[in-house]
């Protein structure tokens, strides 16, 4: 009975198919198009054409308040090569990678092997260590700098009793950038926890009851199995690190401005002070270009890691 | 005395993994202790009294709790008007995020149309721009559209995320066929599909995408900062940011007013908590 029925809707729909033809094919690729339209014109015009437009205006001195921009070649670049500002700058955001990245990927490790076991409060630890991942950088960065504070902020007070040398670290050029980068850490360590677990997660119980049966000790384990297989997620957790070090701006605005003496400045700062401070689009949008370029090999070397990982 | 030795060893063993137990117990309460000392302290601080606050040494715990700072956070800071702008923008963002991502993602997962794969790519292309590249362009096309100081300019320009789309597309990819050949027998068009086939299998998916771009755009600085310039329209992390710089405020109405902007979020964590960590978990996926 149920056999004839499906019969019949399936060449019904076959024919009403055959009868759109052609004039059907040309209004369902028209649909198709519709649906896409809104997102397809949103990052056409604001992520696609701005593109072009940094390099556009960067080859021009450009004031966002003059109406007038003539085209200068290459000077931007060429005085962007002999600003000292802005390779003090570059080296302040490499400074911070070095010091964010390594730190966010290989403490919340052993802190996501040990959350992988039966553990009582596992929901707890994991709750606790995310809770920074959730809440807004900004706002953080103003706890952290009252924190921070050399008289009446409570941190600084523990450090004395530490016997630890207090200074007034926001404000001192040797204290300030590694300060920033204390949040940054303490912001990036839960993130990359849930990434690693999740990681962990993936990899097979059967390994390690093999591992077990030969007599495999926990030390063994890990560096025989979990690093190995979690290779691709330590990777992927490291470079999505690094790529949100390059674009650090949120806790340098809130708790220095760049400064002191220009200590905490950064890439994105720099762009945020000469683009909607000075107002100088043209000399702004060719900081921003030069950032591109480092996405762009972050991202190719992402690409290329994991394309090994397939291949292997 | 050859034979004491290991039977003090066999005395001891059992309690060898428990040693390690607890070691590894005050490293991990040790460590949850330090990622939530700064919550606590904000907390803590938003209910002293100033008198407290100033005090040297500074105290964690307060002599005196009080909730007067509660009270006067709403005149001494707009803090109502930044609510609004922050639930408006955040939003915003989020509910055209998922209309616009599970539109795109229904015809990339489902719909058979000459240039998909092109369309594919380069959608994929811009998880390689980031905003912090495009703001100036982006902001002079705002302020040219007259949007600057307005929620069509906080909200338009992110309505779509390239990480939106490919997730949704991903999880389109699961949901059976046979649903929409079903459907569609019985007289469904595409759009029904979407709308009563794909949407409704796809809630959890979406429960995740929502929590993603909720907390993005709520926690967002510098794209609000750039895209308002009035306090009026200025959200909770741009309204706090930039006026603690401006002006002396006290520590406990200063707290008070952080812990009310980060609030909304970490209790939603709390208690919606498998989203939020989905969510962080597939952006993990590299496939």
């Amino acid at each position: 009975m149920a056999m004839p029925i499906a019969h019949a809707s399936v060449s019904t729909a076959a024919r009403r198919r055959g009868s759109l033809r052609p004039h059907g094919r040309a209004r369902a690729i028209l649909a198709s198009y519709l649906f896409m339209l809104p997102s397809l014109l949103v990052i056409g015009v604001f992520m696609f054409w701005p593109i072009l437009q940094i390099v556009w205006f960067s080859l021009h001195q450009w004031s966002f308040i003059a109406t007038d921009h003539p085209y200068v070649g290459a000077d931007n670049y060429r005085q962007l090569a002999n600003d000292s500002r802005f390779w003090g700058d570059l080296h302040n955001t490499l400074l911070f990678t070095v010091g964010v990245v390594p730190a966010s990927v290989l403490l919340p490790l052993p802190v996501a092997v040990a959350l992988n076991r039966p553990l009582r409060g596992r929901a707890f630890f994991r709750a606790a260590y995310f809770l920074p991942a959730v809440s807004s950088y900004a706002v953080m960065a103003i706890v952290w700098s009252l924190l921070l504070q050399p008289d009446i902020g409570l941190l600084s007070r523990y450090l004395q009793l530490l016997h630890f040398p207090v200074a007034d670290w926001l404000h001192d050029p040797s204290w300030a950038l590694p300060a920033i980068m204390l949040v940054g850490i303490w912001k990036t360590i839960g993130f990359n926890m849930v990434i690693l677990l999740t990681g962990i997660q993936g990899i097979p119980e059967t390994y390690y009851e093999a591992a077990q049966v030969d007599g495999a000790s926990t030390v063994a384990r890990f560096f025989r199995i979990t690093l190995p297989l979690l290779r691709p997620t330590l990777l992927f957790v490291t470079v999505t690190s690094m790529i949100a070090s390059f674009q650090i701006f949120d806790p340098v605005f809130v708790m220095t401005g760049g400064g002191p003496l220009f200590s905490t400045e950064t890439l994105v700062t720099y762009i945020y002070h000469e683009g909607f401070q000075l107002f100088d689009t043209g000399y702004a949008s060719t900081i921003a270009c030069i950032l591109f370029l480092i996405m762009l090999v972050l991202t190719a070397v992402q690409l290329q890691v994991f394309r090994f990982q397939e291949e292997d | 005395m050859a034979m004491a030795q290991p039977r003090t060893w066999a005395r001891w063993r059992p309690f060898v993994p428990r040693v390690g137990t607890a070691i590894l117990y005050l490293l991990l309460i040790g460590l949850a202790v330090v990622i939530l000392f700064p919550f606590v302290w904000m907390v803590l601080t938003s209910l002293k009294v100033e008198s407290d606050i100033a005090a040297a040494p500074p105290r964690l715990f307060p002599r005196q709790v009080s909730l007067l700072a509660y009270a006067q956070v709403w005149d001494r800071l707009p803090l109502l008007t930044f609510f609004r702008n922050t639930v408006v923008f955040a939003g915003g963002v989020t509910l055209a995020s998922l209309v616009c991502d599970s539109l795109t993602a229904y015809a990339l997962a489902r719909l058979d149309f000459p240039g998909r794969t092109v369309i594919f790519v380069l959608i994929l292309a811009t998880l390689m721009i980031p905003v912090q590249v495009t703001i100036i362009p982006v902001f002079i096309m705002v302020y040219h559209l007259g949007w600057l100081n307005t929620y069509a300019g906080l909200i338009v320009p992110r309505a779509t995320n390239a990480f939106g789309i490919f997730m949704l597309r991903q999880f389109f990819l699961t949901v059976p066929r046979e649903l929409d050949q079903a459907a569609r027998i019985d007289g469904c068009n595409m759009f029904g599909i979407y709308w009563r086939i794909i949407l409704p299998l796809s809630t959890s998916a979406l429960a995740t995408l929502a929590v993603l771009h909720l907390m993005y755009n709520w926690n967002d600085l510098l794209w609000p900062l750039v895209m308002t310039t009035s306090t009026s329209m200025e959200p909770l992390t741009v309204g706090l940011a930039t006026l603690t710089g401006q002006h002396e405020y006290e520590y406990a109405v200063l707290m008070a007013g952080a812990t009310l902007a980060v609030a909304p979020l970490l209790l939603a964590f709390l208690s919606i908590q498998r989203y939020f960590i989905q969510g962080i978990a597939v952006t993990g996926l590299k496939e």
